[in-house]
C-alpha cells in the first residue's frame, strides 16, 4: 500500500486544498503547483477519478453547441486550446476525427442551420453542410436513413483518465500532495487559514477549492454552513462495443442536442472501442448509478439504427456514470462565498474538455501572488491509446497480461507505484486499462490477483481456501 | 488500426514450416502430431506464460480418456499434452501474443523483448473460446468486483489456490456450470443458486444433479437483472414468472455462453461465419486463405478438451498433404447453404472430396438454435446425400456423417425439416 501522511500534519499549511481529485480537481492542482503554490488534493474515495470523471463519453468538444456567452463555453474553449498545447508534452493522444450533428427526421433537419448559426456565433467557424449523399460518402456504413447534417471538424477523441491522471501526477511531481480516503468532514478559517477536518486527519491551507463534484453542495454546506446551488445527479448510461466495432464510424455521430443533453453519441474511443451513450436520467441518489437492462438493450438498439453493422458487433463493456448537474444549465464557479474559498460546482460532461480553462479561469479568480515555477517537471504519461506507442510493442515490457487489451506486466506494475499509484482494482484499470476488454478478465485474473495481491484496498480474492 | 506498424518482408525473417497459434488440446494435438509425421520445424506461439490451454485450469476429472487412455484432472492432462509435444520436437514459446495474421502465412507478434514477425509455410490457429461476458449480457445494477466468468473462476482456484467469493450464484446451466460447481466445491465456495433464464437446464443432467447434491437451488424461468453492491457483490435482483426478487450474494459466476475468440480473424483478412462465431473452413480445416488451417473451439462453441485434440490431430494431417502439395483448391468447395432458421450453424462450411488420410472431415458438425426435432437432410438439388432423425437442443453435439463423394462445383443445402 502507498504511504500517505496522516495526522500530525496539521502545522504544515498550504497554500491551496482542492477538494476532490476528479478532472476538474486534478486540473487545478496541476495550475496551482505550477504557478508555485503548495498544494494538497483532498479525495473522498480510495482512489482518484471515482465520481463523476469515472465515465463520460471522452470527447473534447469545441464548445459549438454551448450556450453563446456562457461560462461553460469559454472553458471548454480555454480548455480544448490549452489540451492541444500541453499533450505531447504529457505524452497524451488526440483524435481529431471531427463530429458529424445528423438529423433523423425533418424537424431535426430544420433546426441544423440554428445550431450552425449558434456554432458561428461561439467562434467555430469551420462548421460544413452535408446533404445526406456526402454524409453517406464520408461514413459509408451510416444508416441510408439519414437526412442531413453538418461536419464539426474541431471536435476530437481524447483519453478521458490519462488526461486527468496526467494533470494530477505533473502537480505531485512538482511537489503537490495527495491524500485519498480525506473526505472533508468540517472547518473553519481563523487568521487567514482553513483548518480542514478530514478522515485523514486535520489539513490546512490559505485557499480552499471546491471541486467535490457530486458532493459539491455537501461541502459548500460543510464549510461555508449553506449551499447555492443543489447537485441533481443526471445519470448516462453508455454501452461498448469490442474493438472490430471502430472501424464502421471514423467521426464523432452527434445527435441534434435537446435542450437537456447532447443526445446519444456514437463514437470510437481513444482506446479502439466504439462508444454509444450517454442516456441522460434524473436522480436522488449521487454514489449509485445503476445500470438498467432495458435502457442499456435501448442504447443497442438505437446505435444499431444509426450504424445498422453493430448487429454483428459484441458488446465488451457497459457503465454508468453520474454527472454533477444543478439547477442551472452553467458551470457554478464563485469565489464571493466566505473568504479564502472558491467553488467550482455544477461541471457536467462538458467538464473534461473545460478542465484546463476551468483551472485557469480559478487561478484568476483566485490572484494568487507566489511565482510560477521556473522549470516544471514534464511526466510523460503511458500510452494506453493505440495512436501513441503502446508498451507492449516495446523491449522489456515483461509479456502481455491481459490479452484484450495488450496490458503489459510492466504497465501494471509502474501503475502500482509511483506518488499516483493505484489505490483500488478500480483505479489501476482506470490507469492501465486491464480486464477492460472483451473477456473482462477469463484469461488474466489469475496473473492479475498474483501481481496486485497485497497492494490493493479492494483485494481480488478472499480469505483462504478451506482445504489450506 | 491495432497493428499499423506492419513489419516490412525482410530476408531474415524468422520462418517455420508449421506455425500453431495457441498451446491448448488442438494447438497441440497438431503440432505434435505435425512432427510425429516427418514436418520440419514446428513452433507453437502462446500467450500465456504457459503451455496448455484451458484444461490447466480445470483441476477436476475428466480428461484424457481419448488421448492418453486414462483419467486425468485437466492440470495433468494438459502437462501431458506439453511435455509429448516438446519430446516430438515441437517448439513452444511462451508469453507470444500474435498481434495480426497477414496473407500468406505472416504473423505479427507481441513478445517482451517487443514487436516480431514469424512466417509458415502453414499455420494452424488454435485460440479457443471464451465466454460471454457480463457486459454482453446487458446485465443490470453496478459493476462491484467478484463477477467473474468459470475461466477466471477456475485461474484463481486452481492457479491460485484462493477464492474471488464465498457465496455466489452461477448464471447459466451448460455443461461448463457443471465445471464451475466442481470448482466451488473444491475451492469450499457454496453457491447460493443456479440461474438458468431458460425453462430447463441447457446441459443434460449432470450440473443439476450436483447443483442438488451440493444443496445449490436450481432457479429456471429466472432472469438476473441487476447486480447490487459498490465495491463487493451484496445482492443480486432476479425476476421470475412471480415477478421481482432480491437474493444475497457475495459474487457471480457468469458461465457459458461461448464464444470461439476470433478478434484476430476478424481483424484479418480471413473469412468468418457469423453462425459459428469462427472461421469459415473447408472439410480440410482450411480457412479462405488456404495458407491458414484452424482446430478445436475456435471453429465453434463449444467442445470438449478431446474432442478437440482429436480435431488437432486430423487437420495436421491435411497440414501434412498441403505441404506435400496434395490437397486441391479450396476455390474448387461447395458451398453449403443452411436455410432452416432452426440451425444454429454447420461446418464444414466448404464441402469437398477427400482422399483417405489427408485429414478430411468425416462429419458434418451441426447445432441447433432453438430446441427442435424432425430430419436433417444434406441434399445436392434434388438429390438427397444424407440424412439423419434427430431431436435436440442448443449447445449439443449433432453429427451428420458426410457421403464419400463430395465432387462437384454447386451448392449443397443443410434443411432441418420439423416434426
Amino acid at each position: 500500500m502507498h504511504q500517505e501522511p496522516g495526522r500530525g500534519e496539521a502545522d504544515v499549511v498550504h497554500d491551496v486544498a482542492v477538494v476532490g481529485a476528479g478532472v476538474v480537481g486534478c486540473a487545478l492542482a496541476r495550475q496551482f503547483t505550477l504557478d508555485g503554490a503548495s498544494v494538497v488534493v483532498l479525495e473522498k474515495a480510495a482512489d482518484v477519478l471515482d465520481g463523476a470523471s469515472k465515465a463520460n463519453s471522452a470527447i473534447l468538444h469545441t464548445g459549438f453547441d454551448a450556450p453563446t456567452g456562457s461560462l461553460e463555453l469559454a472553458c471548454i474553449q480555454e480548455g480544448h486550446r490549452l489540451y492541444l498545447e500541453i499533450r505531447e508534452s504529457l505524452n497524451l493522444p488526440v483524435i481529431r476525427c471531427g463530429a458529424l450533428v445528423l438529423a433523423w427526421t425533418d424537424a431535426e433537419a430544420e433546426t441544423l442551420p440554428i445550431l450552425m448559426a449558434q456554432g458561428a456565433a461561439n467562434g467555430v467557424d469551420d462548421l460544413e453542410p452535408l446533404d445526406r449523399a456526402r454524409l453517406l460518402a464520408l461514413e459509408p456504413n451510416l444508416s441510408p436513413a439519414v437526412r442531413a447534417g453538418f461536419r464539426v471538424p474541431g471536435e476530437a477523441l481524447i483519453d478521458p483518465w490519462s488526461a486527468a491522471h496526467g494533470y494530477l501526477l505533473q502537480a505531485l511531481v512538482n511537489g503537490a500532495r495527495l491524500k485519498r480516503n480525506a473526505e472533508v468532514l468540517g472547518g473553519r478559517r481563523q487568521d487567514g487559514v482553513w483548518r480542514l477536518e478530514t478522515r485523514a486527519g486535520v489539513v490546512s491551507a490559505r485557499l480552499v477549492i471546491n471541486a467535490a463534484g457530486l458532493h459539491g453542495d455537501t461541502v459548500d454546506r460543510r464549510l461555508t454552513g449553506e449551499s447555492w446551488f443543489t447537485i441533481r445527479p443526471r445519470k448516462g448510461q453508455f454501452v461498448v462495443y469490442d474493438k472490430t466495432a471502430a472501424a464502421l464510424a471514423d467521426h464523432i455521430l452527434l445527435p441534434v442536442p435537446t435542450k437537456v443533453t447532447k443526445g446519444i453519441v456514437v463514437c470510437r474511443t481513444a482506446y479502439g472501442n466504439l462508444l454509444v451513450g450517454p442516456t441522460a436520467e434524473e436522480q436522488e441518489d449521487r454514489d449509485h448509478a445503476l445500470l438498467d437492462r432495458d435502457t442499456l438493450q435501448a442504447l443497442v438498439s438505437r446505435a444499431e439504427a444509426i450504424l445498422p453493422a453493430l448487429a454483428h458487433e459484441e458488446v465488451t463493456a457497459v457503465y454508468a456514470g453520474l454527472r454533477p448537474a444543478t439547477e442551472e444549465k452553467d458551470y457554478r464557479i464563485r469565489a464571493d462565498l466566505a473568504p479564502g474559498y472558491i467553488c467550482v460546482g455544477g461541471i457536467r460532461s462538458t467538464g473534461l474538455s473545460a478542465a484546463l480553462g476551468i483551472a485557469a479561469q480559478v487561478a484568476g479568480l483566485a490572484g494568487l501572488s507566489s511565482a510560477p515555477l521556473a522549470d516544471p517537471v514534464w511526466p510523460r504519461m503511458p500510452a494506453l491509446s493505440d495512436e501513441n506507442a503502446r508498451d507492449w510493442g516495446q523491449p522489456g515490457n515483461g509479456g502481455i497480461v491481459c490479452h484484450c487489451e495488450r496490458v503489459t506486466r510492466r504497465e501494471i506494475e509502474a501503475a502500482l507505484e509511483g506518488p499516483m499509484a493505484a489505490g483500488s482494482m478500480g483505479g489501476l484499470k482506470r490507469r492501465t486499462r486491464v480486464t477492460m476488454g472483451r473477456c473482462q478478465g477469463f484469461y488474466c485474473s489469475a496473473d492479475l490477483a498474483r501481481i496486485t495481491a497485497g497492494r490493493l484496498t479492494e483485494p481480488m480474492l478472499v480469505g483462504d481456501r478451506r482445504d489450506d | 488500426m491495432i497493428d499499423t506498424l506492419t513489419p516490412s518482408i525482410d530476408p531474415t525473417m524468422e520462418t517455420a514450416d508449421v506455425v500453431v497459434v495457441g498451446a491448448g488440446p488442438a494447438g497441440l494435438a497438431a503440432a505434435t502430431a505435425l512432427r510425429q509425421g516427418g514436418a520440419g520445424r514446428v513452433v507453437v506461439l502462446e500467450r500465456e506464460g504457459e503451455a496448455g490451454g484451458i484444461p490447466r485450469h480445470c483441476g477436476h476429472y475428466p480428461f484424457g480418456m481419448r488421448e492418453f487412455h486414462r483419467l486425468l484432472r485437466g492440470p495433468d492432462y494438459a502437462a501431458r499434452l506439453v511435455r509429448r509435444a516438446e519430446a516430438a520436437g515441437v517448439e513452444i514459446r511462451r508469453r507470444v501474443t500474435v498481434t495480426a495474421l497477414h496473407p500468406g502465412g505472416r504473423l505479427s507478434l507481441a513478445t517482451p523483448d517487443g514487436r516480431g514477425a514469424i512466417i509458415g509455410r502453414a499455420v494452424v490457429l488454435a485460440t479457443g473460446v471464451r465466454e460471454t461476458s457480463r457486459a454482453a449480457r446487458l446485465i443490470g445494477g453496478e459493476k462491484p468486483g467478484g463477477v467473474l466468468p468459470t475461466g477466471a473462476l477456475q485461474g484463481l482456484v486452481y492457479l491460485e489456490g484462493r477464492a474471488p467469493f464465498r457465496r455466489p450464484a452461477i448464471l447459466g446451466s451448460e455443461l461448463v456450470a457443471f465445471s464451475a460447481l466442481l470448482t466451488c466445491r473444491h475451492a469450499g465456495i457454496k453457491p447460493v443458486a443456479m440461474i438458468e433464464p431458460g425453462p430447463r437446464p441447457v446441459a443434460l443432467a449432470p450440473a443439476v444433479l450436483l447443483a442438488r447434491a451440493m444443496g445449490v437451488p436450481f432457479l429456471a424461468g429466472t432472469r438476473l437483472d441487476q447486480i447490487l453492491g459498490r465495491d463487493r457483490v451484496e445482492r443480486l435482483v432476479l425476476t421470475d414468472a412471480a415477478g421481482r426478487r432480491e437474493i444475497e450474494a457475495d459474487g457471480v459466476i457468469v458461465s457459458g455462453g461461448f464464444r470461439p475468440e476470433a478478434t484476430l480473424l476478424k481483424e484479418s483478412h480471413l473469412a468468418l461465419d457469423p453462425g459459428s462465431g469462427g472461421p469459415v473452413i473447408d472439410v480440410f480445416g482450411r480457412l479462405s486463405d488456404p495458407v491458414y488451417f484452424a482446430a478445436g473451439n475456435l471453429l465453434r462453441p463449444v467442445e470438449t478438451a478431446g474432442w478437440c485434440w482429436a480435431e488437432g490431430v486430423r487437420v495436421a494431417a491435411a497440414v501434412a498433404a498441403a505441404l506435400a502439395g496434395r490437397l486441391s483448391q479450396p476455390a474448387a468447395g461447395r458451398r453449403l447453404v443452411t436455410e432452416s432458421p432452426a440451425i444454429r450453424f454447420a461446418l464444414p462450411q466448404r464441402l469437398g472430396p477427400a482422399a483417405p488420410g489427408d485429414g478430411g472431415a468425416r462429419h458434418l458438425q451441426v447445432r441447433l438454435a432453438r430446441p427442435a426435432s424432425g430430419r436433417l437432410v444434406l441434399t445436392d438439388g434434388d438429390k438427397v446425400l444424407a440424412s439423419r432423425r434427430l431431436r435436440s437442443r442448443p449447445e449439443r453435439r449433432i453429427l451428420l456423417r458426410l457421403p464419400a463423394d463430395l465432387a462437384g462445383g454447386s451448392d449443397l443445402r443443410l434443411t432441418l425439416l420439423e416434426d
